[in-house]
C-alpha cells in the first residue's frame, strides 16, 4: 500500500477553530508549530480550557488568538502584555498567556515587557522571534542580528539587537527559556512548566521566516533555517545569559530553560497589601 | 536532536552488547500515517525530519497546488509512531496513530 491514508480531522483540532484552517501563514513558517505546541501544552496542563485565555498583539503571530478555540483577545500593537496584566489582576483564577511576535513584544511593547517582568506579574509570555517585522514586509527591528540584510537595511543591519533572555532575567522574571521550532517536545514541556509557575514566565521561540528574512540571509527555504537549528543548537540550562546573543553566523545557538526561581508575584503582593490596608483576613 | 544518529547508534549498540534478558518484553511500535491533503503547504519538514525516513513528496497536488507527503513504497511498516511529523508540521496536516 503506497497510497497515503487521507483524513479530514487532526487529533489536535479540538482546541483550534479548525474551520479556519489552512491558516494564513506562509509555507514553512514556524508559528503553526508553536500554536500546535501551545494546544498540546493546554491539554497536558491539567487546567480546563475554559480557564485559559490567549492574548496577542499585532503581527503574523497575532493571528494565533483568532485560530485558538479559547477566550482570546487581539490587542493593539505592543499592548498585549498591558492588557494581560489588567486581566490577570481582575481575574486571578484565569491562566493568561500572551503569544506575540518579537516586533510586538520586544520592540514596540518593550517597556511593557520589562515592567511586567520587574513586577513579576503572573502571566505567561510566548515570544516568537523571527528577527524582523514579517507582516509589514520585512523591516528590521530590535531583534535583527548585526549585519543581517532586510528590506530596510539592504547593506546590513548596524543596530545591535537585544539579548532577550538576558534582558528579561535581569528584570526579574520567574521563568525564562529559549527554544527553537525544531525542539518541539522540549518546547511543550517548557510551556507546561510555564503554566504552573506563579510569576512572570517567558519563552523565546526562534522561528524561520523564509519569505521576508530568510531570503536575504542565506536561508531561502524554511528547511535551511531548520537545518541551521539542527546543526548549531546547544542545550545548556545553566548558560551564562550575557553570552547567548544571536548573530546567525555559525556560532552556538544556546537554548534551554535558563531561569526557574520562586519570587512573590504581583498578584500576591497586591492581595497582601489590600488585606493589610483593610485590616482583615479576606477581601 | 539528531534522532537519526540515535537510531543508528542504538542499532549498532545492540549488535555489540549482549542481548538484554527482557528484550522479548519490548515490542517495536507500528504507526500508520494519516495526511490531510487540503492543509499541506509543501514545506518539507515531515520528510526531512522523519527519523525513520518513511515519508517523501507525492506526485499528486492538492487544490492549492502543493504536493503533500506520502509513505515511501517499501517502507509501509517502518513507521514507529514517534510523532515527529505530527509535532513539526506547521499546518496540522499529518499525524500518526499506533496500530496494535
Amino acid at each position: 500500500m503506497t497510497q497515503v491514508v487521507k483524513a479530514r480531522r487532526h487529533p489536535r483540532d479540538s482546541l483550534l477553530r479548525s474551520e479556519r484552517l489552512p491558516h494564513i501563514w506562509c509555507p514553512g513558517c514556524g508559528i503553526g508549530i508553536i500554536m500546535a505546541a501551545y494546544a498540546d501544552a493546554i491539554e497536558a496542563s491539567g487546567i480546563p480550557p475554559e480557564k485559559h485565555v490567549c492574548i496577542s498583539g499585532i503581527g503574523c503571530t497575532g493571528r494565533v488568538s483568532g485560530y485558538m478555540h479559547l477566550d482570546s483577545f487581539h490587542t493593539t500593537h505592543g499592548r498585549a502584555i498591558a492588557f494581560a496584566t489588567g486581566l490577570s489582576l481582575v481575574r486571578p483564577d484565569l491562566e493568561v498567556t500572551v503569544i506575540s511576535g518579537d516586533g510586538d513584544i520586544c520592540t514596540i511593547g518593550g517597556n511593557h515587557l520589562i515592567h511586567a517582568a520587574r513586577r513579576n506579574v503572573d502571566i505567561n509570555v510566548i515570544m516568537v522571534n523571527n528577527f524582523n517585522y514579517g507582516m509589514t514586509g520585512g523591516q528590521h527591528g530590535g531583534t535583527t542580528p548585526l549585519g543581517a540584510k532586510t528590506y530596510t537595511s539592504p547593506y546590513g543591519n548596524f543596530e545591535a539587537p537585544f539579548n532577550i533572555p538576558y534582558l528579561v532575567a535581569a528584570a526579574g522574571a520567574s521563568f525564562v527559556a529559549r527554544w527553537t521550532t525544531l525542539h518541539v517536545r522540549q518546547l511543550i514541556n517548557a510551556m507546561k512548566r510555564m503554566m504552573s509557575v506563579e510569576g512572570f514566565s517567558f519563552i523565546e521561540v526562534i522561528s524561520p521566516c523564509p519569505p521576508t528574512f530568510g531570503e536575504f540571509n542565506n536561508f531561502p527555504e524554511a528547511l535551511d533555517m531548520m537545518e541551521y537549528f539542527r546543526k548549531y543548537s546547544v542545550i545548556d540550562h545553566n548558560a551564562d545569559l550575557s553570552k547567548i546573543g544571536i548573530r546567525l553566523q555559525g556560532e552556538p545557538l544556546v537554548v534551554g530553560n535558563f531561569v526557574d526561581k520562586r519570587r512573590p508575584s504581583y498578584q500576591e503582593l497586591v492581595q497582601e497589601t489590600i488585606r493589610k490596608a483593610a485590616g482583615r483576613e479576606s477581601v | 536532536m539528531p534522532i537519526t544518529i540515535c537510531w543508528a547508534l542504538s542499532a549498532q549498540a545492540l549488535k555489540i552488547l549482549r542481548e538484554p534478558i527482557n528484550l522479548a518484553l519490548f515490542r517495536r511500535p507500528l504507526g500508520r500515517v494519516y495526511v490531510i491533503p487540503e492543509r499541506c503547504k509543501e514545506c518539507g519538514f515531515c520528510w526531512s525530519f522523519c527519523p525513520m525516513d518513511v515519508l517523501e513528496r507525492s506526485d499528486e497536488f492538492n487544490p492549492n497546488g502543493y504536493r503533500y507527503p506520502k509513505v515511501k513504497s517499501g517502507k509501509e511498516n517502518d513507521c514507529v509512531n514517534c510523532k515527529m511529523c505530527s509535532l513539526i508540521c506547521p499546518e496540522l496536516a499529518i499525524y500518526t496513530v499506533e496500530v496494535s
